[in-house]
């Protein structure tokens, strides 16, 4: 199909791309790398008036590094996060789960940014920049604020973008002594997750010394499964351990029913999911 | 319009927009739209591409996005508009052979090991191969298969499908240690 | 000289095709553009069943670009009723099909009003203006509900949603099941559930047509430009040698492109009411809606057998879900499979009753293997359980029940006469494959140490009946026209040779396989013969491609066109050489002088002497050419044996195929290439019914899985490595021994897939899990079976 007609913007500075959706309100939406929005609006399930294109901000791409953190623009692609020297070292999670969004061609185009602020539950992106703590940094009309993962997705395909805001990076605390490990369910390898668990842990000898684990598709956002981290702190780092505290792992979710999978499945599925992730992550 | 202009841009419902594809320039005025696929197709006649559905997952009319220096990476032409591929380069299945015609090697091995039936996903499949090719020279059945995963096939259950790229990895091999002799 | 015989028939050529289809050369029906051509969009209805009380297209006349508008009341005089082919009983229930709704929508997707603009973009848009006011009824989705008293109606004129019934008996010939189960050791009574399935070709269906002065021109992706000519002059009263209809290249079609669609007869109403070559591509989406679908069957089987594990009858109770309307041959793809559910078996009583069903849905219709794939599923997931039942390992159930080699001529209580299989010798390769014993070994170590993933190992002994069809069978079975096929040979002055054939590839390979057949049926060069096919200006005559169907008849047809012109062509050699044609052999390519050799004369020769025609043999008309038609007079009878080992996650109820073998025996083999590449893409189709594939329709009659991102053909990452190899037992009914090929694949891998996870499971007290086979309905399964 062929998407309603709009008008188009390709944005050379971040200022010229925020004044633009300033004035457009919001009919207006920012085109990052239209792995999602492209579909969307060929099947006209969405009409904007205008696009922002943000490709050609030199600014939002790439990997650096800025004193304890790793900074990726938002306009950097899941293929170049999966592939990034700095991000493999110092944030492999990201680069670990970036690899299983999609296929190549849509790593090719898709960007961090894109991923997150797009705020769909069955993205794998949003649960890896909650479990390794990042910080969005958002520009607006009155400047630049600073959001914490935790903060940005407010529910479903909604955050905490204002309607003239614009995703400009993200922020991502150097971790070394962390292991990690993506465990994503899905019932075709295209597929969207079913469900996915992150982990992150951190041994102290033979117990876990802190964990932290997010979950893909378990409610309207990417959650951190609090209940499990409390569980696996101090837990034995052995495979019986962990499998029994992730017991806990489906509490203070909301998964829903849809065609791939009932909720009570995935509230079955999380637990022995996250029992393998956070083994992987322990090295067990 | 172009990028790279300091002057704020302004929004359009089309734009002139200049593309060269499979080596030859095109400049041509295109809605806003239109997306990559139907610029091939319709605006230019470039119709070896093609389109098998509507939410980007069959990969039918992937192509190679990249720049006069680099051949660059696979896209999905109907997930990208035409004006983002505004001053790119596009390679599609028909500037993959040789000026003199001769196949490359990915063509080749698909014709040779029965890597096609009816053809409909062979030119997204032969780019794709391409470009996994490009990355990682010598990929394992897994790393074809996955690595393919962005395009659907209903006729070959993709059998000969990855017995032909791994057969065109090791003659594209060949060829680079035949160049570096 | 030397004479060599240098067979192509039995190598496995590359195929001719591929050079225009690794280039982008090809010629889709969407790639033609025609001076003046104008682009149409169909507004489909949103609602499973409504009635429509108002449309206006006004609005959309006004919007830029826009051409025509118009809606079924318009056309409702002139539009006619899409045809069905197979009324398969004298009292069928059989309703109108109007290409265009005009008071009354029957599915989601059913088109209700078109748009006609200079370009796409601007047809889409003006769809949006089109105001449609519907009043949504209460949708009939369900199979025995729609059977049941007060169900709402499909088509209330008609007073039921039954279409209708069919039987076969045995008892008819002595005897019958009930007596088998009053005598029964052993019962087994299973419901399975075939689910609805989308064929999915990869293009998308386009049409052109070209209305020129009085005469059309029409571009389809179809599987059967013939038919569809046929089609077009009976439905728009155009008559039939003014109506060209041309099959460029085709993306597949596993019967998907097997039908008479409204699209093209829309399209056809709008090029004729403009004046002006109209173009419909379907996008993926429409496909999904409108293209007809396959299988959606509900099977009771009742197998009753001896404890010795000896079969004494089948009986089948077969509900099927035809759509809101009749197919082309929608009817008939049950009865396809009410030949099959006997098997490779010999099973003495068999009753078979299948119900056709009206629902809110789109038109189910062929699709890869038509019923056998159905039949066969029921029955091999029964023979399973047999085996469970009485403790056999399920090769020697079987075993005990088939068909042995010596016993062919073999007349089945079907009534069919199998001519030829060796069931014992593709079973021993396919176990010898897979590593049968070894595996069973692994299987016992892991229940008994209780493993999470456990393994299972399924069985499928297949056989169809292909090469459709015998033309007074499919009489008697009321389809409406043969089963024949057409075959013309000419050759040229300079020797190369122009084979016209009435079959319709769209990506088996005919151009490929037929130059095979000719260069040994003629002595040619295998590139110097040229296939024509898909238009029916040059190829006047044929019923196309499907039900494996074009090697096994038309390369019959083939054969025997060769063997006219090669009769002829002896006439003449014998003439130029000065001999009797009866002094001539016909060996390396060449008439020859038995005894002398070196005195020859090619089918070159001959052709240019023809064509001069100087001095030919009395008699002899100055052309090297003939036709063939071959009707059969039995079907061919493919077999097979595919093994699966699966390893199943009890804990998530992941499935992940190990190792598949398939070993076919389909007759002798013209190219094993293409053979082998038939089977991995029907095995693929197979696999996916088992484990991916779903069309499902919400409680409202909404399409949910209209997307690919929904329906989840899978991709190469989903599939395994596929293990294929042959046993060749040839066809002794005919001259070519073929049997067919391109929908073994797809019957026998669904229960081979189905029965090892089944297998997997046996300790959990599982035995059935629902298709396709997904990890949550696996852990259910798992979570019941344990519960029982």
């Amino acid at each position: 199909m062929i998407p309603v007609a709009f008008d188009y913007l390709r944005a050379s500075s971040v200022d010229e791309a925020v004044a633009a959706l300033a004035g457009a309100g919001e009919d207006a939406k920012i085109l990052a790398g239209g792995q999602s929005l492209l579909p969307v609006l060929r099947l006209r399930l969405s009409a904007p008036s205008l696009l922002v294109d943000l490709g050609g901000v030199p600014e939002l791409r790439g990997v650096r590094e800025e004193g304890d953190s790793l900074v990726i623009g938002a306009m950097t692609t899941h293929d170049e996060v999966s592939t990034s020297p700095l991000v493999r070292q110092f944030a492999p999670l990201l680069a670990t789960m970036a690899a299983t969004i999609g296929d190549r061609q849509v790593r090719h185009r898709g960007t961090l940014g894109g991923s997150l602020s797009h705020a769909d539950p069955a993205a794998d992106m949003p649960a890896a920049a909650a479990a390794v703590e990042a910080r969005y940094v958002l520009a607006g009309p009155n400047g630049r604020r600073v959001v914490p993962a935790s903060d940005f997705a407010v529910d479903l395909f909604t955050t905490a973008l204002g309607d003239d805001e614009v995703l400009v990076e993200v922020q991502v605390p150097k971790l070394e002594g962390w292991g990690s490990h993506y465990e994503k369910f899905h019932r075709m390898v295209q597929a969207w997750a079913i469900v996915g668990v992150a982990a992150m842990v951190r041994r102290d000898d033979g117990a876990i010394a802190s964990a932290r684990v997010t979950l893909t598709n378990m409610g309207p956002t990417a959650l951190r499964a609090t209940a499990l981290e409390q569980a696996l702190a101090g837990c034995a780092a052995d495979r019986a351990a962990i499998e029994q505290a992730c017991a806990v792992a489906a509490e203070g979710t909301s998964p829903r029913d849809d065609l791939t999978a009932s909720a009570e499945y995935r509230r079955h599925l999380v637990q022995v999911l996250a029992g393998r992730a956070v083994a992987a992550a322990a090295g067990v | 319009m172009s990028s790279g202009t300091a002057a704020p841009s302004q929004a359009t419902s089309t734009s002139s927009i200049s593309v060269t594809v499979d080596g030859s320039r095109y400049t041509d005025t295109v809605e806003s739209r239109t997306l990559l696929v139907h610029y091939l197709r319709e605006t230019i006649g470039k119709v070896g591409t093609v389109i098998g559905c509507d939410t980007s997952n069959c990969g039918s009319c992937t192509v190679l996005l990249g720049t006069a220096d680099d051949p660059g990476h696979s896209v999905k032409s109907c997930s990208v508009l035409a004006v983002q591929a505004d001053g790119a380069n596009v390679t599609t299945v028909e500037g993959l052979a040789g000026p003199d015609g001769s196949l490359h090697a990915v063509q080749r091995a698909f014709h040779e090991l029965h890597g096609l039936q009816c053809g409909f996903c062979t030119p997204g499949m032969i780019i794709s191969a391409v470009d996994l090719l490009r990355d990682n020279p010598d990929p394992t059945d897994d790393e074809i298969r996955d690595g393919l995963s962005g395009n659907l096939c209903r006729c070959t259950g993709y059998q000969n499908i990855v017995r032909a790229v791994r057969a065109a990895g090791a003659e594209l091999r060949a060829q680079v240690t035949e160049v570096r002799r | 000289m030397t004479v060599t015989e240098d067979r192509q028939v039995g190598a496995g050529r590359l195929r001719k095709e591929d050079a225009r289809l690794i280039t982008g050369r090809t010629q889709w029906t969407d790639n033609i553009t025609l001076p003046g051509m104008l682009h149409m969009a169909i507004l489909r209805s949103p609602f499973a069943s409504a009635r429509i009380t108002s449309i206006d297209v006004s609005a959309a006349l006004d919007r830029p670009n826009v051409v025509a508008a118009f809606t079924g009341a318009d056309v409702a005089d002139v539009q006619g009723s899409l045809p069905c082919a197979w009324p398969v009983t004298e009292d069928i229930v059989h309703p109108d099909r109007p290409p265009l709704a005009v008071d009354a929508v029957r599915y989601h997707g059913e088109a209700v009003a078109v748009v006609v603009a200079r370009d796409r973009s601007s047809a889409m848009d003006a769809l949006e203006a089109i105001d449609v006011d519907y009043e949504p009824l209460t949708p009939v989705l369900d199979l025995e509900e729609a059977l049941a008293d007060g169900s709402p109606l499909v088509h209330p004129d008609k007073g039921t949603n039954k279409s209708y019934t069919w039987i076969f008996d045995s008892a008819a010939a002595g005897t019958g099941t009930d007596a088998a189960a009053a005598d029964a050791e052993v019962v087994i009574e299973r419901r399975y559930v075939q689910q609805r399935l989308i064929p999915a070709f990869m293009e998308p269906r386009s049409v052109i047509v070209d209305p020129g002065a009085g005469e059309y021109t029409i571009w389809s992706a179809t599987q059967i430009p013939h038919i569809l000519r046929v089609f077009y002059a009976l439905l728009t009263g155009t008559p039939e040698h003014k109506v060209r209809v041309i099959a460029p290249d085709v993306g597949g079609g596993f019967g998907g492109k097997l039908q008479v669609t409204p699209e093209e007869l829309i399209t056809f109403m709008a090029a004729r009411r403009i004046g002006r070559p109209v173009k419909y591509t379907e996008t993926r989406s429409d496909t999904m809606l409108s293209a007809h679908h396959g299988r959606d069957m509900i099977q009771d089987v009742r197998l009753t057998a001896r404890r010795d594990g000896t079969v004494t009858g089948i009986s089948v109770k077969l509900i099927a879900n035809m759509g809101a309307y009749l197919g082309l041959v929608g009817p008939g793809v049950p009865i396809l499979g009410a030949f099959m559910y006997n098997g490779i078996y010999k099973f003495p009583a068999y009753r078979f009753e299948c119900t056709g069903v009206f629902t809110n849905t789109v038109i189910t219709d062929a699709y890869r293997g038509a019923g056998r794939p159905e039949a066969t599923y029921a029955l091999e997931r029964a023979m399973d359980d047999l085996g469970v039942e009485l403790g056999l390992d399920p090769i020697e159930v079987r075993r005990r029940n088939w068909i042995k080699k010596e016993e062919f001529p073999f007349t089945t209580v079907a009534g069919l006469v199998y001519d030829s299989g060796d069931y014992d010798a593709a079973t021993a390769k396919a176990l010898a494959l897979l590593g049968y014993d070894k595996l069973r070994a692994e299987q016992a170590d892991r229940r008994a140490s209780g493993d999470p993933v456990q393994l299972g190992i399924g069985t499928s002994t297949y056989t169809e009946m292909c090469g459709l069809a015998p033309s007074r069978i499919l009489g008697a079975l009321r389809y409406a026209a043969g089963g024949w096929e057409t075959a013309a040979v000419r050759v040229l002055p300079t020797g190369k040779v122009e084979v016209v054939t009435g079959t319709s590839p769209h990506g088996q390979g005919h151009e490929t396989a037929w130059s095979q057949i000719v260069a040994d049926e003629l002595g040619v060069d295998f590139d110097d013969v040229e296939v024509l096919h898909g238009d029916t200006r040059s190829s006047y005559k044929g019923l196309d491609t499907y039900g494996s169907r074009s090697l096994a008849v038309g390369g019959i047809a083939l054969v025997e066109a060769c063997r006219k012109v090669r009769d002829k062509a002896r006439t003449v050699a014998a003439h130029m050489l000065e001999c009797s044609p009866d002094d001539l052999e016909f060996t390396g390519g060449a008439f020859r002088v038995r005894g002398t050799p070196d005195a020859a004369k090619t089918i070159a020769d001959a052709a240019f002497a023809v064509f001069a025609a100087h001095d030919l043999p009395d008699g002899i008309e100055a052309s090297l050419d003939a036709d063939a038609t071959f009707d059969p007079q039995t079907f061919s009878f493919p077999h097979g044996t595919h093994l699966c080992a699966v390893e199943v996650d009890t804990r998530t109820g992941r499935v992940d195929i190990r190792k598949y073998v398939a070993v076919d025996d389909v007759g002798k083999v013209i190219n094993p290439t293409i053979v082998e590449g038939q089977v991995h893409g029907g095995v693929a189709q197979g696999i996916a019914q088992a484990l991916h594939e779903e069309a499902v329709y919400d409680e409202s009659g909404t399409l949910v899985t209209g997307s690919f991102v929904d329906y989840t053909p899978p991709t190469a990452a989903d599939l395994p490595d596929i293990v294929a190899d042959r046993t060749e037992t040839p066809a002794t009914t005919h001259p070519l021994g073929v049997k067919g090929v391109g929908e073994a694949g797809a019957i026998a891998a669904t229960p081979a897939v189905v029965n090892a996870i089944v297998d997997a499971l046996r300790p959990f007290g599982v035995r059935d899990v629902p298709m396709p086979c997904t990890p949550e309905r696996v852990w259910r399964a798992i979570r019941a079976g344990g519960a029982s």
